[in-house]
């Protein structure tokens, strides 16, 4: 993902005069960032973009408005992240893998998957994750499981995977099982794939 | 019938809530920021709240296909606590937020200097931000609440068609009525107002500006009223259309000029993600 294609996603919004507006005044004077970024999805809109698949319009949007700011990518993107509504939250989450930053933000992937909110988990769960220690990853990926997000939104599955999540996810199918309850179709999938691998 | 419930605490209320709301036609909510029947002591503790009304509530409500919009204020009862004042400091970040739409619940309890100040400060906050505002009566002297609630309303400039004068009464509408102020009447099991009652004040003053809430909190109230509302109204010889406008178009009307209402897709019976349900426990 790149902020240009990002840009040219966004070229069917009904006031591309606000969004040019929001994007120069915020290179030149990033504490005006916080308004522009909650009014972001009324001004430009919700919907899904056309391309890049699985990105909405104020997603797209607000990602844009980060990576427009001249530096301090990460502070703001924490303060942004902090007072934001469930929309803003995710839409910070998005746009971490397009900063210039390194692996500052991994805090707010872990406040996001501590949540209950399944699109924010699942936005925690993107590129940016390669940051994030393998132990809370496979909790991550747990997580996904058990509340039904389907595992395609987690970056790099198939090579990240690892013996351990495998044995997390037999223990939790097996507790499925007792129930009486089956396991989402992706999670039974990814264990054959890791029990074939391992016995392999 | 589609329900718009434009005052209920959520917050204080169980999925089993939604879930019966639902059923019954409620399909969106307008949950005012209030006080929690425990006095808060410091502005964190509202900082907490008002994050989950824009951030958790929302989606909480989503699961039962529920749509969720807010109102932050800081209320009259804790305005008189110089704890929580600072709160009005922080508001103007929430009065930017899309779920926000509306100052409320301002307004009197005690009538005190304290709330006079908010009242009047947070009034000027809603001309600022360009949102409507949210004014509880008050349950005690009730009368003289009112009346010196609309001067303050007229002092502050702000439009009467953007103010929702709520918790009103048989004895209350009449100094409310040709203020060009919108009518807000709660339904409550014993207290404040009944479905029989509330169809006999729609017969007397009409439909137009007047809006039906449970303002159901974690008092003794009853999230269904709205509904029962609808019933009575039918019963009593009213046609749907006038059903629709009081327990639907009405608060779309009045919370539709924050333009931040976002009804787009409620005919969905329930949130989902990406094609799967989201309808499960805790994690
Ligand atoms: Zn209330």
């Amino acid at each position: 993902m790149t902020p240009d294609r990002l840009r040219a996603a966004l070229r069917g919004v009904p006031d591309p005069q606000w969004l040019d507006a929001a994007l120069r005044r915020v290179a030149t004077e990033p504490a005006a960032i916080p308004r522009y970024f909650a009014a972001a999805a009324r001004r430009c809109g919700r919907g899904p973009v056309p391309d890049p698949p699985g990105w909405t319009v104020d997603e797209a949007a607000r990602a844009l408005l980060l990576t427009a700011l001249p530096g301090g990518h990460a502070t703001v993107a924490e303060t942004l992240y902090r007072e934001g509504d469930a929309a803003e939250k995710r839409a910070v989450l998005r746009a971490l893998p397009l900063l210039p930053i390194g692996a500052e933000c991994v805090p707010l992937l872990h406040d996001a998957i501590r949540t209950n909110d399944t699109r924010l988990v699942a936005a925690a769960l993107g590129p940016y994750a390669r940051h994030l220690e393998q132990p809370a990853w496979r909790q991550a990926v747990l997580k996904c499981v058990f509340a039904g997000v389907p595992l395609a939104v987690v970056d790099g599955l198939p090579d990240r995977a690892d013996g351990e999540l495998a044995q997390m996810l037999a223990a939790y199918a097996a507790e499925r099982h007792a129930a009486g309850r089956a396991m989402p179709a992706d999670a039974t999938d990814l264990l054959d794939r890791l029990t074939t691998t391992t016995e392999a | 019938m589609r329900i718009f419930d434009p005052h209920i605490h959520m917050t204080s209320r169980t999925t089993d809530d939604y879930e019966r709301m639902a059923a019954a036609g409620v399909r969106a909510v307008v949950e005012p920021a209030f006080w929690l029947g425990q006095p808060r002591t410091g502005v964190q503790s509202f900082v907490d709240y008002f994050d989950s009304l824009i951030g958790w509530e929302p989606f909480r409500a989503g699961q039962f296909g529920v749509r969720h919009h807010a109102t932050v204020a800081l209320n009259p009862k804790e305005a008189n606590d110089p704890r929580c004042r600072p709160v009005l400091d922080v508001l103007p970040r929430y009065l930017d937020k899309d779920g926000v739409v509306a100052v409320g619940e301002i307004g009197y309890d005690a009538m005190t200097p304290a709330e006079d100040a908010a009242l009047a400060g947070q009034l000027a906050l809603a001309v600022a931000h360009d949102l409507p505002a949210l004014v509880h009566t008050p349950h005690r002297d009730k009368a003289r609440g009112v009346e010196r609630t609309l001067a303050v309303v007229a002092e502050s400039g702000i439009a009467p068609g953007r103010v929702l004068i709520d918790h009103l009464n048989e004895v209350t509408v009449d100094l409310v009525r040709d203020t060009g102020c919108w009518l807000g009447f709660s339904i409550y099991p014993e207290t404040k107002m009944s479905p029989p009652r509330m169809v006999e004040l729609l017969k007397a003053y009409g439909t137009e500006r007047m809006l039906v809430n449970s303002a159901a909190d974690w008092g003794r109230s009853d999230p269904l009223l709205t509904r029962a509302t609808g019933e009575a109204m039918l019963d009593a010889g009213f046609d749907a259309d006038d059903v629709d406008r009081v327990l639907w178009r009405n608060p779309v009307e009045f919370y539709g000029q924050s333009g931040r209402l976002d009804l787009t897709d409620l005919e969905d019976p329930a949130a989902t993600f990406a094609g799967n349900s989201i309808l499960r426990g805790g994690a």
